[in-house]
């Protein structure tokens, strides 16, 4: 009773988005973990210890699944709740819905992971849902939309800010991709077995127009609203130029939908369709470049913030990894490049420079800055937000710089010759060479895992302090009454 | 009308942000996905493409199951390196009756789209069961449990169904049946009988004898018939390549 009258004197709807920051450092935990664990299986094959449930295959969607809509998706539900509350300066339109958007969406991620270990997989990656958590995700998806477009209709802003911007095309661009890429027949409605409606060349055109742009817009266009939202509040300055957003926004929105051909280079896809994807590939250098220079720049006049604020330090290195991985990015798309990095461990790299260094960064910011304001507390421990900050550091770095150096041997070594005209290599010599740099990045991962738990340990402490302050507060009021 | 237009405009009316967002994102799909199902030159027209059996058909299931395209790609790009170690580029047409594709995006294996006829049956067993045990620096999982389960072959028919409504030519009755005979011969088009999915399934273990078991037919003896028939289908000696270069 109390606590529900405590939310309606509330000004924002507060609670959906707590247990939103709750499930996204659980699933942090989860999927990173299984991430570890999948590295170390490919440094050390015993650990697949002769079992279907946890051996590579199976269990790599597991991981992706975890991370990318577990800890990603929980934690752009949650900031974007937080974000479109107060820029619009109301309260979240539709809170049955929104409740039902978090109940769904943890349930979406529990089903995929058990539907994965126990073998049905739609064999399309970041998509192995099959048709019933495929359905169970429109149905989430149309909620959170009615939510999040509700909620803007009620603002009492005249002005949509920037961040808005981005989550709503997000929001749009992920129903798109969902729903097109999911078509199926399934084998019958008791079976969670289906069949991809297209197949062959237009299946893979299909898939990577979802597969980039899950990166574009889930894991990019999302992030920035992050981006445009949390940097300037926590640096305390205005976004560093209005017209960057303007054209940083359409430009990207523009453009990303036309790249994921560039994962399809010398293929059987046509060659027009490929070469049109890495020509906007090269031209997204130039928004995302802007982007990111728009949410570095906000910081002047406040450098000195990130001397003493780690919080500000991972915003400022998830940009910096942002503009690191958009220009790495449309360089690997030219086709000359995409010969010698495509198959290799370059391209899994290039995804962790993305994901670890930017999405999970920016995430870590983001919430160390949202966390004490949900539970009106202070952060635990700055020290371990300090810790956590560099071993993310350097567990990002040694995750790379090893896939780099493994990537770039594979392709050297498969396209190599000897005097004779021979190839100089079996294939299995660059498994066996790759050996060293997958214990390396199994390490990264795992430093990057440790920081993560500190970051758990440090949220739960923050929120028990707050639960216990609100309850000393709450007491006397009680007692009087 | 558009003279005084300004990104205000945009910014405080939520409809027109999301029609022109929605116009945004839409572009790029539309232009690069659409044409495909109508541009001709998108999927080359060669002969002995055909769909897979109903043994090979629940191989594949296990490929997908077992999640194999995480580590092998089954598309060859048309460089002298991977022609020499893996064979012919791969055609468009070769995964035409691939529901889904598995080209696949990583190699930590070898690419495996011409992987059949290259080692024997015992071979796959034996590199399946225990893969160190034939190429010692692997790094693969062991897939023991493939040997020992039987294959569930009671819903074999309703899984081509599935296909067929995909587009698959399996037939389900004697028109299409006839029509089979016509596109892919007599021997093949028995074999896309839905109908007889089951006998043709149990005949094709029985006689291929994959997992070298005649007793029952298990996971492996499916798997194994899928991966000797990869990229066998088309026969390479009778097309010039000059045909084929005008797809690409």
């Amino acid at each position: 009773m109390s606590a529900s009258s405590a939310a309606e004197t509330e000004q924002y709807n507060y609670d959906i988005i707590k247990k939103f920051t709750v499930m996204a450092i659980v699933w942090a935990v989860v999927g990173m973990f299984v991430g570890v664990y999948i590295a170390s299986e490919l440094a050390w094959p015993f650990l697949n210890f002769d079992s279907p449930y946890i051996s590579f295959g199976r269990f790599r969607p597991v991981h992706t699944g975890a991370v990318i809509f577990g800890f990603g998706g929980s934690a752009l539900f949650a900031t974007s709740y937080y974000v479109v509350q107060r820029t619009c300066q109301v309260r979240l339109y539709a809170p049955g819905l929104a409740t039902f958007t978090f109940w769904g969406w943890q349930a979406v991620i529990v089903l995929a992971a058990l539907s994965y270990v126990t073998g049905f997989s739609q064999g399309r990656e970041y998509a192995e849902m099959e048709w019933p958590i495929d359905l169970l995700i429109l149905f989430v998806w149309v909620a959170y939309m009615a939510v999040y477009i509700g909620t803007l209709m009620l603002r009492k802003q005249p002005h949509i800010y920037v961040a808005n911007w981005f989550y709503l095309s997000f929001i749009l661009a992920t129903a798109l991709l969902h729903t097109f890429n999911n078509i199926a027949v399934p084998v019958d409605l008791f079976t969670l077995k289906s069949y991809s409606l297209f197949s062959g060349a237009q299946d893979a055109m299909t898939q990577w127009w979802y597969g980039h742009n899950a990166v574009g817009f889930f894991l990019t266009a999302a992030f920035l609203g992050m981006m445009y939202y949390f940097v300037p509040k926590h640096a305390g300055r205005p976004v560093y130029s209005y017209r960057l957003s303007i054209v940083h926004f359409w430009a990207l929105s523009f453009m990303y939908m036309w790249v994921g051909t560039h994962h399809l280079h010398w293929t059987a896809l046509p060659d027009w369709a490929s070469t049109l994807g890495a020509t906007f590939s090269i031209m997204l250098l130039l928004p995302s470049w802007g982007g990111m220079i728009n949410g570095i720049m906000t910081l002047s006049g406040a450098w000195d913030k990130l001397r003493t604020d780690p919080i500000m330090r991972f915003m400022i290195v998830a940009l910096s990894f942002y503009g690191m991985s958009t220009f790495e990015g449309p360089l690997m798309s030219l086709k000359d490049v995409n010969a010698l990095s495509h198959y290799t461990d370059w391209t899994v790299g290039h995804v962790h420079s993305g994901a670890l260094g930017w999405v999970a960064m920016i995430s870590f910011g983001s919430l160390y800055h949202m966390i004490p304001r949900l539970w009106n507390t202070q952060m635990y421990s700055v020290k371990l937000i300090n810790m956590h900050f560099w071993l993310a550091t350097i567990g990002v770095l040694l995750y790379i710089t090893a896939m780099w150096i493994s990537g770039i041997s594979q392709g050297l070594m498969w396209r190599a010759f000897d005097d004779f005209g021979n190839l100089q290599y079996s294939f299995v010599e660059s498994v066996a060479a790759m050996h060293p740099f997958y214990a390396m990045r199994a390490i990264g991962g795992m430093f990057y895992l440790v920081g993560m738990c500190l970051m758990a340990y440090n949220v739960y402490m923050t929120i028990r302090q707050g639960v216990r302050a609100a309850q000393t507060a709450a007491a006397p009021a009680a007692a009087a009454a | 009308m558009f003279k005084n237009f300004k990104h205000e405009n945009v910014e405080t009316n939520a409809g027109i942000l999301l029609v022109f967002t929605m116009l945004a994102i839409s572009a790029g799909g539309l232009v690069e996905i659409a044409p495909l199902f109508f541009i001709k030159d998108t999927m080359e027209n060669v002969a002995g493409v055909r769909p897979y059996t109903p043994l090979e058909s629940r191989g594949r299931d296990i490929y997908i199951r077992e999640g194999c395209y995480t580590c092998h790609s089954q598309m060859i790009r048309p460089f002298r390196d991977e022609q020499l170690r893996y064979g012919h580029y791969s055609l468009a047409a070769e995964s035409k009756y691939d529901h889904p594709f598995q080209w696949g995006s990583k190699r930590t294996g070898p690419d495996l789209a011409r992987v059949g006829g290259k080692y024997s049956n015992e071979w796959h067993v034996q590199h399946l069961i225990q893969p160190k045990s034939v190429v010692p620096e692997s790094v693969m999982p062991n897939y023991p449990w493939l040997q020992t389960t039987k294959l569930d072959i009671s819903d074999v028919g309703d899984r081509l169904r599935a296909l067929r409504i995909t587009g698959v030519p399996y037939s389900t009755n004697a028109e299409e049946y006839q029509h089979n005979v016509k596109q892919f011969g007599e021997t093949v088009a028995k074999t896309l009988h839905i109908p007889d999915a089951q006998k043709n399934l149990v005949a094709q273990a029985q006689e291929g004898n994959y997992d070298g078991d005649r007793s029952s037919v298990s996971e492996m003896d499916a798997l194994v018939a899928y991966l000797q028939v990869l990229g066998t289908m088309v026969d390479f000696s009778k097309i010039k390549p000059e045909e084929l270069v005008k797809y690409r």
